[in-house]
């Protein structure tokens, strides 16, 4: 009877084990798509990069139990999990970059410049370059990141340490300063040389100003230009209930893609994008009622999603891995709303953009969801237990798409198989 | 004849005892009967009251705390600070808790070993009832079993700089 038990646990282990191996790492993908758990509870991953090797790096938000900021990660006997994983670094942030042997992570405040050998392994970990320091960091819309172009520049977000640019921040009824005084500093994109040392603002360009909020922001080779995905700002039914209802705040605005050339303005925070109206609405701390239009030398945007469903990373496909269809496309993973309560949440997916010729050719659609490990089609109702949050993308040598996830520290490997 | 007379008025006297002691009885039990009235009517009250306290207290959570600390307490990782099992909320340091909701919140310090990076709105709109009710939902809703806070606490807190 005993021995029936066992083999009963046993044969249990064995189907669950199977199916952990079968069902995608938990992801729900298009046909054809597989998903290995390549790494798990490494720490807070936010954006990842891979080298040509296959190496991948991950920047973490807070130093790990180890203490470590910076995690390499390999997967030598290619099983589609990191076998050697390992890490350094004692500073939390969330961009990081590599452009050949270069490697470039982010604090809040500073960029820096590690040195990787022919394995892929850093050479300098507790002596990397100072190449920009003393960037704005002011808690809110902190974090910096980062993407290079083809002619030895980087581009940094500085996010504005604001909602809505009020003279009291997230306080009910107060004014917009205009004009808002911190896109002096923040509120945009800077664009600094990619290996000058020390540099600090003056040395730089405000790139592109009026972008409350970037986190995902990517260089796309085929139109040569900087494509970022702004946060649009939160809370307009809470300040303003005679204005908006909780369903419309649930909705307003849109999370919003731009193209960027320097010296463009996207508008913050003076005006919104409306993604019913399909307009640029003027903000209610700058005399807006919902209706009234403004922004005419902001930029529209290239698409525009859901409102609050946080894009925090951005990636041009240029793999021949996937079929035709995603070749230049965009995915866009989307770390999931809060600003939507009452009303259940978005978002906690990856989201792809198809694109032809350097524009849109279609609708967005849902690539990689069931991060939440929530069952079937259950919407997010309690941030706190969602299981995983997509954060950061970056495509391997062979073409595969990798996710990593900020709650549980876990990066997806996506790969498709004919 | 006169002993007769005399148990006659011992006998008198005894029923007029009777009877007082039956009028002092159902006097007493009348007036417990009254007070046990009067007391449940005040416990009634009392609960009512407090039941009512609740109910205001979560009106202003819903209107002014749920968007950000969410319906379940339980905040947004990294960005809006949980209520739900927080020791600061079920914490004995009322001051504290009651000049962050009147001055809202925007430094950078750990709670319970998280991080959270918003700003919070602040309130200095709020009433002291609305402040001890709001309070008092928060200290016993979801998983927390802490005391209520009274008017008296919230003033008391304010007074302490």
């Amino acid at each position: 009877m005993k021995h029936l038990k066992n083999l009963f646990f046993l044969a249990l282990l064995i189907i669950a084990t199977q199916l952990g191996a079968q069902n995608n790492a938990g992801l729900k993908l298009p046909e054809g798509f597989k998903a290995t758990l390549f790494a798990d509870t490494i720490g807070s991953a936010r954006h990842i990069t891979i080298t040509k090797n296959g190496v991948v790096f991950a920047k973490l938000m807070y130093p790990n139990k180890a203490g470590k900021s910076i995690i390499r990660l390999e997967d030598v006997n290619k099983d589609g999990v990191a076998d050697k994983i390992n890490g350094w670094g004692n500073y939390g942030g969330t961009g990081i970059y590599v452009k050949g042997k270069d490697l470039y992570a982010t604090s809040d405040n500073d960029i820096y410049l590690y040195q990787l050998n022919e394995k892929d392994e850093v050479v300098n970990p507790l002596s990397p370059k100072t190449i920009v320091k003393g960037l704005i960091a002011k808690n809110q819309h902190a974090s910096k990141s980062i993407t290079l172009d083809g002619e030895n520049n980087v581009y940094v977000n500085i996010g504005a340490y604001s909602n809505a640019c009020q003279e009291k921040d997230r306080t009910p009824g107060s004014k917009g300063m205009m004009p808002c005084p911190i896109l002096d500093s923040a509120g945009g994109i800077w664009k600094f040389n990619a290996t000058k040392e020390n540099q600090v603002y003056g040395d730089g360009k405000r790139y592109a100003t009026g972008l409350r909020n970037v986190v995902g922001l990517d260089w796309n080779t085929k139109t040569n230009s900087l494509f970022v995905m702004q946060h649009g700002r939160d809370q307009l039914n809470s300040f303003y209930p005679s204005l908006y209802t909780d369903a419309q705040n649930a909705e307003l605005p849109a999370e919003t893609m731009y193209e960027l050339h320097e010296g463009d303005n996207a508008g913050w925070p003076y005006v919104y994008f409306d993604p019913y109206q399909k307009k640029k609405i003027v903000s209610p701390e700058y005399g807006g009622d919902g209706k009234k239009e403004g922004g005419e030398n902001a930029l529209n945007p290239t698409v525009f999603f859901p409102a609050h469903m946080a894009p925090n990373a951005l990636l041009f496909y240029t793999g021949d891995q996937f079929p035709a269809k995603y070749k230049n496309g965009a995915f866009i993973a989307f770390h999931g709303s809060w600003n939507r309560a009452p009303l259940p949440q978005e978002g906690y997916f990856v989201a792809f953009v198809p694109f032809k010729d350097g524009k849109p050719s279609g609708e967005w659609e849902i690539f990689a969801n069931g991060f939440s490990g929530l069952a079937g089609d259950e919407k997010v109702t309690n941030v706190r237990k969602v299981k995983s949050r997509p954060c950061g993308l970056a495509q391997g040598p062979d073409g595969s798409l990798y996710v990593s996830d900020d709650a549980r520290g876990s990066i997806f490997k996506i790969s498709y198989t004919k | 004849m006169l002993e007769g007379q005399f148990l006659k008025l011992a006998t008198l006297n005894n029923n007029l005892i009777k009877m007082l002691n039956n009028t002092l009885f159902n006097f007493i039990i009348m007036m417990a009967k009254q007070l046990s009235v009067v007391c449940f009517f005040i416990l009634f009250f009392t609960i009512a009251a407090s039941a009512q306290d609740l109910v205001k207290g979560k009106k202003i959570f819903e209107t002014r705390c749920l968007v950000c600390h969410q319906a379940d307490g339980g905040g947004v990782p990294n960005m809006n600070a949980p209520l739900d099992g927080s020791s600061n909320v079920v914490g004995n340091n009322i001051a504290r808790l009651v000049k962050i909701i009147i001055g809202g919140y925007s430094e950078k310090v750990p709670l319970d070993g998280y991080y959270y990076n918003n700003v919070m709105t602040a309130n200095p709109d709020l009433k002291d009832a609305d402040i001890a009710n709001v309070l008092s939902y928060i200290r016993t809703s979801w998983s927390n079993k802490a005391t209520k806070i009274t008017v008296a606490q919230v003033q008391a807190a304010k007074r302490k700089k």
